[in-house]
């Protein structure tokens, strides 16, 4: 809320230019704009298959988009700019481009051979950013923030769903990226695990980190969000403050979505 | 499905019965006596003694002839040819079947049916009819070449003097094996989650350390088992080796037989313990491997023999004290 002043002078944390996506002849996404301001907190919302996911996952680029661009930081992802066309950059490019882009997946996706440690430290060391002891002391940090520095020695699988999904939190902030993308982060989870993951993305949004949110939690969105983005049928049918669009929706269909799941 | 029901609507219609029946002490519950198992296993013992009896004593099997050929130079090495072959062909396997592997989840078509192609052809052709047309190839070929097709060559090899045996045998049983190991490596791959693949990806995690360090680890967990049951199978193949005229352990048992035909009894089983020792050999390393994969896979790791040896020790102990107490 606080970058709203600045918001004109830097540029977006993340801007999504008319993207288009396709699976086969089923249109996903259809023509979607949105622009996020450095430290701005947007959720997304709408009903299953609407294109939430893959949004999120057009953003770092694992899904490429068929029309359409996305940049974040004012980097285009995925793509490079060669007069007026767009062509593909190389893997390695890409590559180097999520390291920018946090991503916490619905069901963890932890790399269950590896330590909770290892899972935070891998991606510093693997990608030359810090060295080995480096790259551990900033994990142990990380696990910490998280509430996880006592397990640092134990393989995920030995921990609860929302455990592990505070180290996948850990795992992306190891990267020092600039957004964080959320898909569904507790939809996998126990009800009484819920709380302990919102609450860590929450320390993420107050401490001004840029987060795009996907999820069901009407009532966590509405502490959280400085925006929500209501998705539906690949295009975007409302946005605004949550006071706004959760409370006052003007959109036929934000009406019926709000009365199914409040 | 109606039973249950029943008795449920039954129970809550009639009262309790008059008299309660005395309430049951806390207590352990008597196991259910099983005296088919008790019979089978007595069969199967007596089986298993006569079996042992007729191979101490039967004079057909002549352990004096198989003591004294056990650990003759010819054996040995014939026993030495078998595990090189064996070595190589497994490694040279492994390496292609990876690659194979590779290949058949290419982005390229080309690079899918050649590995295709190759995997089919090669389990269809009987390892011994590609262990001797390789023998006969330097007959087909007298020099193979590296460069471009049609075009000059960069090395020139003489076949006649490149195919030893050795060479023959090795480069048979490689081709044939790379074409299971391929599938056992595929099958290992395609086992780990998509999650996975997309969780190194969003990290950014470089091309090779995915391979290498995140997908690799994980798939080898069901490529272990399948591989050293392939092995297995590549150890006894290396038999066939002695159709090209290398002497291995059979083929140096089969020579020794032809010579001593009397013996051939007791070559016979100088062989087979042999063979037997050799996959022994090969489950244990297989073990202590499974095991070191398993890491963070389970919750706790399987127990070595030793440590399971032990908890059994000590659990009959407990059970003995628990009857005497009772």
């Amino acid at each position: 809320m606080t970058a709203t002043a600045t918001a004109q002078a830097a540029p977006a944390a993340l801007e999504v230019h008319d993207v288009h996506k396709w699976y086969g002849t089923h249109r996903v996404l259809d023509g979607i704009d949105l622009t996020v301001r450095p430290g701005e907190v947007t959720v997304v919302i709408g009903p299953s298959g609407s294109g939430k996911s893959t949004l999120l996952r057009v953003v770092n680029h694992l899904e490429k988009p068929d029309i359409g661009h996305v940049s974040v930081g004012g980097e285009l992802i995925g793509v490079r700019r060669v007069g007026g066309r767009l062509k593909e950059l190389g893997e390695r490019a890409i590559l180097a481009q999520r390291g920018r882009i946090g991503f916490v997946f619905q069901n963890f996706n932890l790399f269950p051979h590896l330590t909770v440690l290892d899972n935070v430290a891998a991606a510093p060391v693997a990608t030359g950013r810090l060295g080995r002891p480096e790259a551990r002391e900033l994990a142990r940090e990380l696990l910490t923030r998280v509430g996880l520095g006592d397990r640092t020695g134990a393989y995920p699988r030995t921990l609860s769903g929302g455990q592990q999904q505070r180290v996948a939190i850990a795992r992306a902030l190891a990267l020092r990226p600039g957004i964080i993308l959320f898909d569904e982060p507790t939809s996998a989870l126990d009800p009484e695990l819920v709380g302990e993951v919102l609450s860590v993305i929450k320390d993420l949004a107050t401490s001004g980190t840029t987060l795009l949110i996907v999820t069901h939690e009407i009532g966590f969105a509405r502490e959280v969000a400085d925006r929500i983005v209501f998705i539906d049928g690949g295009r975007i049918a409302e946005q605004g403050p949550p006071a706004e669009v959760l409370d006052h929706p003007r959109h036929e269909r934000t009406r019926d979505f709000l009365a199914r799941v409040l | 499905m109606s039973r249950p029901l029943g008795a449920a609507v039954s129970l809550a219609e009639t009262p309790p019965a008059q008299s309660p029946p005395t309430p049951l002490t806390a207590q352990r519950v008597q196991p259910l006596r099983r005296p088919g198992r008790w019979i089978a296993t007595a069969v199967v013992l007596v089986l298993v003694a006569q079996i042992a009896h007729s191979l101490a004593t039967n004079p057909f099997y002549q352990w004096g002839r198989f003591r004294y050929w056990f650990l003759r130079p010819t054996v040995l090495d014939g026993l030495l040819v078998t595990l090189e072959v064996a070595a190589l062909s497994a490694a040279l396997g492994l390496l292609g079947g990876v690659l194979l592997a590779l290949a058949r989840q290419s982005g390229s078509p080309v690079l899918r049916a050649v590995g295709w192609t190759y995997t089919w052809l090669f389990r269809s052709v009987p390892l011994i009819v590609v262990l001797i047309f390789l023998y006969n190839f330097s007959a087909l070929y007298k020099t193979v070449s590296l460069g471009i097709p049609f075009g000059p060559a960069f090395v020139t090899f003489d076949e006649s003097r490149l195919a030893t045996d050795m060479t023959v045998a090795v480069i048979g049983l490689s081709l044939n094996e790379a074409a299971y190991a391929a599938e056992v490596v595929r099958g290992g791959l395609l086992s780990v989650d998509q999650g996975q693949h997309e969780a190194a990806a969003a990290l950014g995690l470089p091309k090779g350390y995915q391979f290498t360090r995140i997908v690799l680890p994980q798939a080898l967990r069901s490529i272990v088992p399948n591989y050293v049951n392939q092995l297995i199978g590549l150890v006894k193949s290396t038999s066939l080796v002695f159709y090209v005229s290398l002497l291995d352990l059979f083929g140096s048992v089969q020579t020794m037989g032809s010579t001593y035909p009397g013996d051939i009894v007791p070559l016979l089983l100088v062989a087979t313990v042999w063979y037997l020792i050799l996959t022994s050999a090969v489950s244990v390393v297989q073990y202590y491997v499974e095991r070191y994969f398993a890491r963070g896979a389970t919750r706790a790791l399987p127990p070595t023999p030793l440590q399971k040896a032990r908890a059994g020790l000590s659990g009959f102990r407990a059970r003995l004290r628990k009857e005497a107490a009772v």
